[in-house]
């Protein structure tokens, strides 16, 4: 009986570690990469030790693509042109790459790994990008379920960003959240201001992030972001500009228009904003004031859904049918669109029919 | 036993397809036969790891397990191998073969978990089988459980333009379907005799 046990206990961990040595050794023998090189943009090299996703790479290196998922392969937003070494197209990736993206040669960066030296091709906007602590020094209702979140930069000491991008908060495990999350929101104050950045953020019901945000965050606790990201910025050109809103999509409009302000812009604007009632419209003193201080801006808000008690005396309906009123030549118009995806999709058909370029229109669009 | 290897391929293929007369390894047939690329990806990885595994577990189970009379760890120690020798594969084609390693990479770990690998080890055992006859076995084995989960990809794929009603969709078709096919394959399995 006891040569037996003795026997098991021999021949399972004999058999067990024979077997764990083997995979330690095909470990270092295969897995082993060895020092890989990532060219960025044919200007920087990084030096990296290869077996590792793309995107985590980059992220160790201090450069940060858009990624909301956390390197999962679910939100698509890290991809990134490569041009050499990322082996072939994976099955994983195929949903987020349409027949262009794969043309070019765009890639999921957290899905392919760094096996040999590779080439990749990134916005120069990217190396912008920075992992920021900062701290919650005000928070302010704007309407019942919109608030206003003024974050001062901690560390590193200044952001520097343009009028209309976005930043991605991460909110910490909480009670009802066992991962971090990461958001996107845009930054709505004037970019003039490197020491801080403003958000309009609107609670979603049940939602991770705006949960804690909204019921979680105090004044003078401490968030960390990723940014800035996005390409919703203000051209310079000399057009005229259409600004469409709806709900919080306020906040990188109100940056820009801050902005122009602040740089005494002569270009002509017209700032349309989308809600359901009164009580949805806020920083209405603030556009005015603006309609005062630039030369040729005018605020036009738009009710949907007009109570008797709103004694609302504006435009009343969906945005689209008021744009032949404000657009004076759609040639020379060039639209900047903020707001839910269906939103946005019915301004841009509206506007096309008007006849504005498809090029000229600039959106964000947060599902 | 006294039936010639060759005859124990063939029948492991057809007659006696482990899938369809055993039943094994009906999870992932049934979650991965939706497209036919996909399940051929799967076929030939339960048909490499099958052809291996089961040599490797003939000599474990003949040289060390018999001759120490340790004959009751037989499950637990072909389940370790099953599991290390897919983890090994998987390494070593990672790094030597990207383009077969994107197609059968996300199916190798599914593979571990598949009971047709380890019921082959079994019978083997069973049914008192000499070296070639297991490894062969094996072979056919896995060629049977590709022909399977290919005969079932294509027949679904067909399926998805066509009009199933409500109760039958899904899992419901599928396993009706692998039945039909099933007495099909079983239907001549008095030709020969290997079980």
């Amino acid at each position: 009986m006891i040569i037996l046990i003795v026997n098991t206990v021999l021949i399972v961990s004999g058999i067990t570690g024979f077997l764990a040595l083997l995979l330690v050794i095909a470990d270092l023998l295969f897995a082993n990469y060895g020092e890989c090189t990532i060219s960025i943009n044919g200007k920087k090299e990084l030096k990296v030790k290869g077996g590792s996703s793309l995107l985590s790479l980059l992220n160790e290196n201090k450069i940060f693509l858009a990624s909301a998922c956390g390197g999962r392969g679910t939100c698509g937003f890290c991809k990134c042109e490569v041009i050499s070494g990322a082996g072939p197209l994976l099955p994983t990736e195929k949903p987020f790459l349409n027949a262009a993206d794969i043309a070019a040669g765009i890639r999921l960066s957290c899905q392919i790994k760094v096996k040999e030296d590779i080439a990749i091709k990134i916005p120069e906007s990217i190396f912008n990008i920075r992992k920021f602590t900062a701290e919650v020094t005000d928070i302010v209702d704007l309407t019942y379920d919109i608030k206003e979140f003024t974050l001062k930069i901690i560390k590193p000491e200044v952001i520097n960003f343009k009028a209309g991008q976005y930043v991605q908060l991460q909110t910490p495990p909480y009670e009802k959240s066992r991962q971090s999350v990461n958001r996107a929101y845009s930054i709505s104050s004037s970019s003039s201001r490197e020491d801080q950045i403003q958000l309009i953020i609107r609670y979603v019901p049940d939602g991770v992030c705006t949960t804690y945000l909204f019921q979680y965050l105090k004044q003078g606790a401490q968030i960390n972001f990723t940014g800035p990201f996005g390409d919703f910025y203000i051209r310079d050109t000399d057009n005229d500009m259409l600004f469409v809103a709806g709900g919080s999509g306020k906040a990188p409009i109100k940056s820009m228009l801050e902005y122009l302000s602040e740089n005494n812009s002569t270009r002509r604007m017209v700032y349309m904003f989308g809600a359901r009632s009164r009580k949805d419209l806020y920083y209405t003193e603030l556009f005015e004031k603006l309609e005062k201080e630039l030369p040729d801006f005018t605020y036009v808000p738009v009710l949907s859904q007009p109570t008797e008690e709103c004694e609302w005396q504006g435009k009343c309906g969906y945005v689209p049918p008021f744009f032949p009123e404000y657009i004076r030549d759609p040639q020379k118009t060039e639209a900047y669109l903020c707001g839910s995806p269906g939103m946005i999709a019915a301004v841009i058909k509206g506007l096309k029919e008007l006849g504005v370029p498809e090029d000229k229109i600039y959106y964000d669009s947060f599902a | 036993m006294e039936v010639n290897p060759l005859i124990i391929f063939i029948a492991a293929i057809f007659t006696s397809n482990i899938l369809l007369t055993n039943f094994l390894g009906m999870c992932s047939f049934l979650s991965v036969s939706r497209e036919v690329e996909s399940s051929i990806g799967l076929g030939l990885a339960v048909f490499f790891v099958l052809t291996f595994t089961t040599a490797i577990n003939y000599v474990i189970y003949h040289f060390i397990l018999v001759p120490l009379q340790l004959v009751y760890l037989q499950y637990i120690i072909f389940i370790i191998i099953i599991a290390a020798f897919v983890q090994l594969i998987e390494m070593i084609i990672e790094r030597f073969s990207p383009v077969l390693y994107y197609t059968l990479g996300i199916f190798l770990p599914l593979i571990t978990v598949n009971c047709a690998i380890l019921g082959v080890s079994l019978f083997m055992v069973i049914r008192e089988y000499t070296f070639i006859q297991s490894v062969l076995f094996g072979a056919g084995s896995g060629l049977g459980w590709l022909l399977a989960i290919l005969a079932l990809a294509g027949i679904r794929q067909k399926i998805k333009y066509k009009f199933v009603p409500a109760g039958l969709q899904g899992a419901g078709l599928s396993l009706i379907i692998t039945g039909i096919m099933a007495l099909g394959f079983i239907g001549f399995s008095g030709i020969v005799i290997i079980q």
